[in-house]
């Protein structure tokens, strides 16, 4: 099936205003195919519906085939540059566990890291290349990542591919949005049949990112 | 009016679509490849793919020149490809407004090099605008058309990837200007190049570039915001939400134009800043313009902006020696993780091969160029589009295969040759060269997302009401052993590109004759196209040996005791690894 690259939608109008002092910079990386770009568009519809100002930058090519891939959210009153610097994003939200070491740099200080409790391993390790990274709970810890199993959560919900869901509901716990208005989102964005599904994920995912 | 969240690609195309153009052409590729399949879902539009970036540029200059406003995309290499017919455009001027949209890829994110197509439109003296975020692209996609038809000249429209694939806030009109075909009248004096007619409309350009000089004083498009005159910015694109973010007190000469640059404009803006600096990245087109306006640019008091890739908010901070916020170190010891061939791709057994018999391979554009990667580094060159045939024949001419004793083998996948490998062919055929080629025919035009092509026969059109091309009739597709046995090759064979043996064997005898030319195009469909999976194979009594692994599948690893095993998620079943196991350990089901 040809992929469908467009994915524009509208936004909602009136919706509940949010303000935001300072432009909130939202990092999401994992591996080509994990969902991270449903997870940005998610977080930039709920943004975009409460009257902020977003920009979401996608890097495509040839991290399409099973590479290390990232999207930089960027919301506010006015958002100017699309890109996160190192100490420059308030949230990293990792997919895999080995892309949350990847992009530690990139967290400021004070800032927050989601990650998801599963290594992909490279296929440079599987050829024998380079090695798995070793200690990389420890490491996690060390940084103060919040490791949530995110695929455990999924399935246990009865749909493993919610697993980004469950990731963007670990996320909303850092952002100054209201649950209903993340709700709303999920359900204009995802496939109608799934809808339940990914409700009840981002619901776990925030559960744990609180817990 | 509704607010849209588009990438800068979705608002050209909108743009584009409320220009009122009717005709759109295009070869794909990164990061403009969005704009055409988003303008072809529009009504009242027609939009295809052409073979190569020349073709559609012609395509694009014949639409104009009978009337109708057109738009024409390509990544910056493409304008390479089009350089041709896009030189003399630029001296025939245009009937109904023609525009070039021209993407950059600064920091080679998914390219062979960074070039700056502003080059293009300087050499040809052709208006540049340039948007910085979706809602400039969606407007000057638009205007850019105006200009076109206002000045009669082609117009380039340059974006680089972050405006490509960045999602920004439009409001968006959806109201299209109904426009009336132009009418044609015979125009010889314009439109033949011969070279009395070019004379004179060399000297209608000179009076062209005076005109679109004067009018960059004027246009909106070029702003100069004033704040602290201690420090002034000249910049572009993408470079300037980069400037306002790292340096929101300065003053700042924006310009939507980069061709020509307004020259009074620019020097009263550095008379009234302290210091003038230009701030861009990958190549120093708007500096040296601007240096040879006599405008003096002051040195970065932090040391100089990076002379290649991309240039961020960090960089213009350390330029004017503001330090980065406090960070973390990057983590050390991690494993890279590059793109690799999919599980079930039909590119890798012919790559173990090609690697097993050493060949000396020219390689070519698309996916298929991982092949120069581990476990299979097996490619020796990937220069452009096409060029793999034709380097092929060039190392036979040095006699590389003699003095190496390695068969030397051209690699071009089935887009790339439709592209421009088909006369690198020719050329080799016609010149009596000899040696192997191989074509390797996945059913579409992977890399960029599954693209239709002229091999599989799905158009633009095809592509938008969702055709498989799996489900295309033989008689809308190039027939390729056809082409290759018109053109004259010796040897053509088509072989299952999922079948290890015979690989083996076709390439075997391919590179043992050195009086023949061969062509295997090794066929089986992209994964991508093809979704079906069979059963995951069953690994028994595994000898540890490895070489099932080096096939570099991302569904195969090794457990702690070295074992082989296979992961059933990322499996689809294809048995390359059963193919490849000496000892026969693994059984497909």
């Amino acid at each position: 099936m040809p992929h469908d690259t467009t994915t524009n939608y509208g936004v909602a109008e009136g919706g509940a205003r949010v303000t935001l002092d300072e432009t909130k910079t939202i990092l999401l990386v994992g591996v080509g195919g994990q969902g991270t770009i449903l997870a940005g568009q998610l977080l930039a519809m709920v943004a975009a519906d409460a009257g902020l100002d977003v920009k979401v930058s996608e890097i495509h090519g040839m991290s399409q085939r099973g590479g290390s891939v990232s999207t930089i959210v960027r919301v506010g009153k006015k958002v100017q540059s699309m890109i996160a610097d190192p100490g420059c994003a308030d949230i990293v939200v990792a997919f895999e566990a080995i892309e949350a070491l990847r992009a530690q740099q990139f967290v400021r200080e004070g800032g927050s890291l989601f990650v998801n409790d599963e290594q992909i391993t490279p296929v440079p390790v599987n050829i024998g290349t380079f090695k798995m990274p070793q200690g990389v709970h420890e490491r996690l810890a060390e940084i103060g990542a919040n490791v949530i199993d995110a695929g455990k959560i999924a399935r246990e919900v009865g749909s493993p591919r919610s697993t980004n869901v469950v990731l963007v509901g670990a996320l909303s716990t850092a952002l100054p949005f209201e649950v209903a208005e993340w709700e709303d989102a999920i359900r204009r964005r995802v496939p109608p049949k799934t809808i339940e599904a990914n409700l009840a994920a981002f619901a776990r995912g925030r559960e744990a990112a609180l817990a | 009016m509704s607010k849209q969240l588009l990438s800068g690609n979705e608002a050209i195309a909108q743009g584009a679509w409320e220009a009122g153009v009717a005709v759109g052409a295009a070869y794909p590729g990164t990061p403009s490849t969005e704009t055409l399949e988003n303008l072809v879902r529009k009504p009242d539009v027609y939009c295809e793919w052409a073979p190569n970036e020349k073709v559609a540029f012609e395509v694009g200059l014949g639409a104009a020149m009978g009337g109708v406003r057109t738009l024409v995309t390509m990544k910056h290499v493409g304008v390479n490809v089009a350089a041709d017919p896009f030189m003399s455009a630029a001296n025939t001027g245009v009937n109904a407004g023609l525009v070039l949209l021209a993407a950059d890829d600064p920091s080679c994110y998914s390219s062979q090099n960074e070039q700056d197509s502003r080059h293009y439109a300087a050499f040809g003296r052709i208006p540049c605008v340039e948007p910085s975020d979706s809602q400039e692209a969606y407007e000057m996609a638009q205007q850019a058309f105006d200009i076109s038809e206002q000045f009669d000249t082609v117009v380039m429209l340059r974006e680089t990837m972050r405006i490509a694939h960045t999602k920004t806030l439009v409001d968006v009109n959806e109201s299209r200007t109904a426009l009336e075909p132009r009418a044609y009248e015979s125009r010889p004096e314009k439109f033949v190049m011969m070279p009395a007619n070019a004379v004179r409309r060399t000297l209608v350009c000179n009076d062209r570039e005076d005109e679109l000089m004067a009018w960059a004083e004027e246009t909106p498009l070029n702003r100069v915001e004033m704040r602290d005159t201690k420090v002034g910015i000249i910049c572009a694109g993408a470079l300037y939400v980069h400037v306002r973010e790292a340096m929101p007190e300065a003053s700042v000469l924006k310009l939507g134009v980069t061709w020509p640059l307004p020259a009074n404009k620019l020097r009263a803006f550095a008379s009234m800043v302290d210091a003038c600096y230009v701030v861009e990245e990958a190549n120093p087109y708007l500096e040296n313009q601007v240096r040879a306006l006599g405008v003096e640019l002051a040195e970065f008091p932090g040391g100089r902006l990076p002379r290649s890739g991309e240039v961020t908010p960090a960089h213009i901070r350390a330029a004017f020696g503001v330090a980065d916020p406090a960070h973390l170190a990057a983590a050390e010891g991690l494993p890279p993780r590059p793109p690799a061939f999919c599980a079930g791709c039909p590119h890798r057994l012919v790559y173990v091969e090609l690697r097993r018999i050493k060949a000396i391979v020219t390689g070519d554009i698309g996916c298929y160029t991982l092949g120069a990667v581990a476990p299979f580094r097996s490619v020796d060159s990937v220069i452009d589009m096409g060029a793999s045939f034709s380097m092929a024949h060039g190392m036979e001419l040095a006699g590389a295969p003699e003095r190496t004793g390695r068969p030397v083998v051209g690699v071009i996948g089935d887009s790339t040759f439709a592209h421009s490998g088909i006369t690198s062919l020719l050329g080799t055929v016609y010149n009596g060269g000899k040696g192997t080629l191989c074509i390797l025919d996945n059913r579409t035009t992977a890399m960029t997302g599954t693209q239709g092509n002229p091999v599989n026969g799905v158009t633009l059109t095809d592509q938008a009401a969702r055709v498989n091309p799996l489900d295309v009739p033989a008689g809308k597709q190039l027939d390729l052993v056809k082409l290759c046995e018109a053109i004259g090759v010796d040897e053509i064979e088509v072989v299952d590109a999922q079948n290890a043996k015979e690989i083996r064997r076709a390439l075997k005898e391919a590179t043992s004759h050195t009086d023949k030319l061969s062509v295997i195009i090794f066929k089986s469909p992209c994964r991508l196209i093809d979704r079906s999976r069979k059963p995951m194979p069953a690994i028994r009594d595994c000898h540890r040996c490895g070489v099932c692994i080096q096939i570099g599948c991302p569904a195969l690893g090794r457990d702690e005791t070295g074992h082989a095993v296979i992961d059933p998620n990322q499996c689809i079943g294809c048995g390359q690894c059963a193919q490849s196991c000496p000892f026969g350990c693994i059984q497909e089901d």
